[in-house]
């Protein structure tokens, strides 16, 4: 029983490797038992209904929350995960600019001012660098949470729903980001529009 | 080096925030002023200056507890304290970064409730404002540290003080013996080695406060 973070003893090069792995919070059951092994450069497509334990199971894969029951190994480092959840994680009162520069710091990203500023064009953000997130609407946001996961440019990448809150563009350029990360990144993502990431995703778990 | 840069740069975004939202600071200084102000008409006529002592530190414990209630509220409200969580810092230097802001918080109130305690009541001597400094320290290292168990809460306006205050006791000890004591270098040391001790359990336990 447990999970694991880190560069661990996983056999045949996988990145995760969850066996049986269940969570409950006291008697209420949030993810029901779960197997799956995960390669390198894979992309997993996490789907089921609302309370199925989507937003569980991610949170443990990467070490937000720890299983009840079962086995879990995931083989990155933490500094090599970038995770969007449902909030953005970012501070509020701060700016665009002035978050994403808090995180290149702790993370160490190099060249950080370039990273963030193609990373803010990237995603439409490049003219409200300088305004605070808190006055950003649900989809800049969302937006400014994908260049915080982006940032460090993680081998494992979690994204739990990151088409929620976007608009048309967002969408489409979140699209391209995935399908340009698809070739070098492993990628896990929960979704309830599966048929958006069919042809990039190579592997599905249908939470129930 | 890495590690101190980590705490340097989350303590400055504590900071940066403070000065931006101005949620705390303002409130900390008007409630220790406000209290400070009740104090002076609540003690009698002539009573004993060793009372008003007591009640300076009274002031600085409920001011610091204040203060506390609110270290934590950035990241509960947009649940960046996770985002902290998974970067590949020491996660006790998201401790000590946040407990180096609050001492700055602190610190600052402190640099108008002496003066003001001086004119309400009594000088203010050296020994006492040694003694305030080392229970800063100790305050901010277990408030930080409780505030953070708090934060996750839901009753968190209510476990804050509980588990708080208690922990404080002996630093209320220690600073009104440093206060009124002929001979507070006994005070003073006894505030260090809790600032000590504290501060070393705090330090290593903050991991297992922000981790499942």
């Amino acid at each position: 029983m447990g999970a694991r973070t880190g560069a661990g003893a996983l056999g045949g090069g996988l990145v995760i490797s969850a066996r049986a792995v269940e969570r409950r919070y006291g008697r209420k059951r949030a993810l029901r038992p779960v197997d799956f092994e995960l390669s390198p450069r894979s992309f997993l497509v996490v789907t089921g209904a609302n309370g199925s334990g989507k937003t569980t199971l991610l949170r443990l894969l990467v070490g937000l929350a720890a299983p009840t029951k079962g086995e879990l190994e995931v083989r990155v480092q933490r500094g090599a995960l970038g995770y969007l959840g449902h909030e953005a994680l970012v501070y509020r009162d701060l700016t665009a600019l002035e978050n994403l520069d808090l995180y290149g710091r702790l993370y160490r990203v190099s060249e950080r001012r370039e990273r963030i500023g193609m990373l803010l064009e990237r995603f439409g953000l490049w003219d409200v660098r300088g305004e605070r997130a808190g006055s950003f609407s649900r989809g800049m946001l969302q937006r400014l949470a994908l260049c915080r996961t982006l940032l460090h440019d993680p081998e494992l990448l979690v994204l739990d729903e990151p088409f929620a809150a976007l608009d048309a563009d967002g969408a489409t350029l979140l699209d391209r980001q995935l399908a340009d990360l698809r070739e070098t990144r492993t990628i896990v993502l929960s979704t309830h529009e599966p048929e958006r990431v069919e042809r990039l995703c190579s592997d599905r778990l249908a939470l129930t | 080096m890495r590690y101190l840069a980590d705490v340097a740069t989350l303590a400055r975004k504590d900071l940066r925030l403070e000065l931006r939202a101005r949620d705390t600071l303002p409130a900390m200084l008007l409630f220790v002023v406000s209290t400070l102000v009740v104090f002076r008409f609540a003690l009698p006529e002539g009573a004993d200056e060793l009372a008003a002592q007591g009640l300076l530190w009274v002031a600085l414990v409920f001011t610091a507890l204040l203060g506390l209630a609110r270290a934590w509220a950035p990241e509960r409200e947009s649940g960046a304290l996770e985002g902290l969580v998974l970067a590949p810092t020491d996660r006790s230097a998201i401790w000590l970064g946040k407990s180096a802001a609050v001492f700055v918080f602190l610190a600052a109130v402190e640099l108008v409730a002496l003066p003001a305690f001086a004119v309400f009541f009594a000088p203010v001597d050296l020994s006492t404002v040694v003694g305030v400094l080392l229970a800063n320290l100790g305050i901010c290292a277990i408030g930080t540290l409780l505030a953070a168990m708090a934060a996750v809460s839901r009753t968190r306006e209510l476990i804050l003080p509980l588990l708080f205050l208690p922990l404080a006791i002996p630093l209320v000890v220690g600073g009104v013996g440093a206060s009124i004591s002929e001979e507070p270098e006994q005070f003073l040391a006894f505030l260090g080695l809790y600032d000590a001790v504290f501060a070393i359990l705090c330090w290593a336990s903050f991991e297992y406060v922000v981790s499942e």
